[in-house]
């Protein structure tokens, strides 16, 4: 990102989707800044064995 | 040739062809021991996967020396626990017996329970008469008070409400619990439209049975002061609904959901009748005045075969008084725990649908595989029991299936399938 761009973000309202840790959007959410929280984690909860088996399995 | 996944799909279509093609009617009410002849004297039926009294949690002892009592094994309560701790019970899974049971879930021989017959399937499922609330035996009471109780449903309850349901022909239930998703109710922590629908449908047949005008009197004031009467019904219910669907080779599909109190299983219909166990969680809830956290006992009970059928916790979305009962938070945030439970299940029940979410079908088909991908543990509505024996119920909440029974199902059902990593 330019220099031009990141100051011309930083300038306006943000309007923030946050995917995975909620903690992020909950220190925005303290600050007024909209929020949108996505619920996400790695698949099979990033066990890399589980996640192939399940692949394997139709997944 | 065919390939794995295209098994799986097959296999699953079947089960949840088998599910919803279930056709569950009350039909009677008899002693446990005419209903299951294998269950022996001296054999105590319990809820949850198999245990042993030395890992029995405090209410489900509490229980079994109370049972052991009612059916005149021990003299008292001391010498029924001292029975149990020598080994002079024999304990199995009301599940291994086409049963289940709330709670600590004690069945014995001379307890009556209501039949439900899967009219489509044939098969016939089990489950015992609900105490009502506060201090009962399911919740670990069991004093004078607890075993009046129960001699009272065996003497009196029992015997009317099996000849009402004979006179009758039986209730039909998939209509009631269609019907009381669109009166408040989840079928687990809330039956009060279901409870009120069944003692419709039997107020008649009852007044036909010749019982006595008092007793009749008694019987109907129980069922109708019990808002949560109709719970034990869903429950043998599940059981009729889930029981065809167990063994079919290849299928990823939950059939039962249980816990004893200090284990949490599941079954797997691909892997047979085999149980996956987990510690249980403790729920997260509210408590009745003068009780915490701190009196509360483990996640407990059979009543999880609701959820496995879609109802309960997988159903908030259409029993929002319920959520705020339960401790799930706002009657708002009820709609997603239903949403949450649509990504771990294969369909929905196009019988069974949510007015509040534009009558969309109760989440349907729980699939081990949809679990431990999400990372999205089945959520169950729940009493609340308290850790000491004899005392009872002390709140009710949400809890969580523990993910390990999920990864450990997924990792024996690929060896069934001959996959590994």
């Amino acid at each position: 990102m330019s220099d031009q761009a990141h100051n011309g973000l930083l300038g306006k309202q943000l309007k923030v989707i946050n995917v995975g840790l909620d903690g992020f959007s909950k220190e925005l959410a303290d600050r007024d800044v909209p929020v949108v929280q996505v619920q996400w984690s790695p698949p099979a909860g990033g066990d890399p064995k589980l996640a192939e088996l399940l692949s394997k399995l139709g997944l | 040739m065919t390939t794995i996944r295209e098994t799986i799909d097959e296999a699953n279509a079947e089960a949840l062809r088998r599910m919803l093609a279930a056709d569950p009617v009350l039909v009677d009410v008899i002693p446990a021991g005419e209903a299951m002849p294998a269950l022996g004297d001296r054999t105590i039926l319990h809820a949850g996967p198999p245990i042993d009294w030395d890992r029995m949690c405090g209410p489900m002892r509490g229980a079994v020396a109370g049972i052991a009592v009612f059916e005149g094994w021990a003299p008292d309560l001391k010498i029924a626990a001292t029975m149990a701790a020598e080994g002079m019970f024999d304990f199995q899974p009301n599940h291994h017996f086409d049963a289940v049971g709330p709670m600590t879930g004690m069945t014995t021989m001379s307890q009556p329970v209501m039949v439900v017959e899967n009219r489509t399937f044939g098969n016939r499922a089990f489950c015992a008469i609900n105490e009502g609330l506060g201090k009962v035996m399911r919740f670990g009471g069991n004093d004078e008070e607890v075993r009046a109780r129960l001699r009272w449903l065996r003497d009196v309850l029992g015997p009317s409400l099996g000849q009402a349901l004979r006179l009758g022909g039986g209730i039909e239930l998939k209509n009631i619990i269609a019907r009381g998703l669109t009166m408040g109710d989840e079928m687990h922590q809330r039956n009060v439209g279901c409870s009120g629908l069944f003692l419709r449908s039997i107020a008649a047949p009852l007044a036909r049975t010749g019982t006595d005008h008092l007793d009749l009197a008694e019987i109907l004031g129980f069922v109708a002061g019990n808002d949560q009467f109709f719970l034990n019904v869903a429950m043998v219910m599940g059981k009729a609904i889930m029981d065809p669907v167990r063994d079919i080779d290849g299928s990823t599909i939950v059939t039962a959901m249980s816990r004893n109190g200090t284990d949490f299983g599941i079954r797997v219909s691909g892997t047979g009748d085999r149980w996956f166990t987990a510690p249980v969680e403790m729920p997260a809830g509210l408590y009745f005045p003068g009780f915490t956290e701190e009196d509360a006992n483990p996640d407990m009970g059979d009543s999880t075969i609701v959820e496995t059928i879609g109802l309960g916790g997988f159903a908030m979305a259409a029993a929002p008084a319920v959520a705020g009962f339960v401790g799930a938070g706002a009657a708002s945030e009820a709609a997603n725990y239903t949403k949450a439970m649509g990504e771990i299940t294969l369909s929905e029940n196009p019988e069974w649908t949510i007015p509040g979410l534009d009558y969309a079908g109760v989440p349907t088909g729980i699939d081990i595989r949809l679990v431990v991908e999400t990372g999205i543990a089945p959520t169950i509505n729940t009493g609340i029991a308290h850790k000491e024996p004899g005392i009872g119920q002390v709140g009710a909440g949400v809890v969580k299936a523990p993910m390990d029974c999920f990864k450990q199902a997924v990792f024996a059902f690929a060896q069934e399938m001959g996959v590994s990593a």
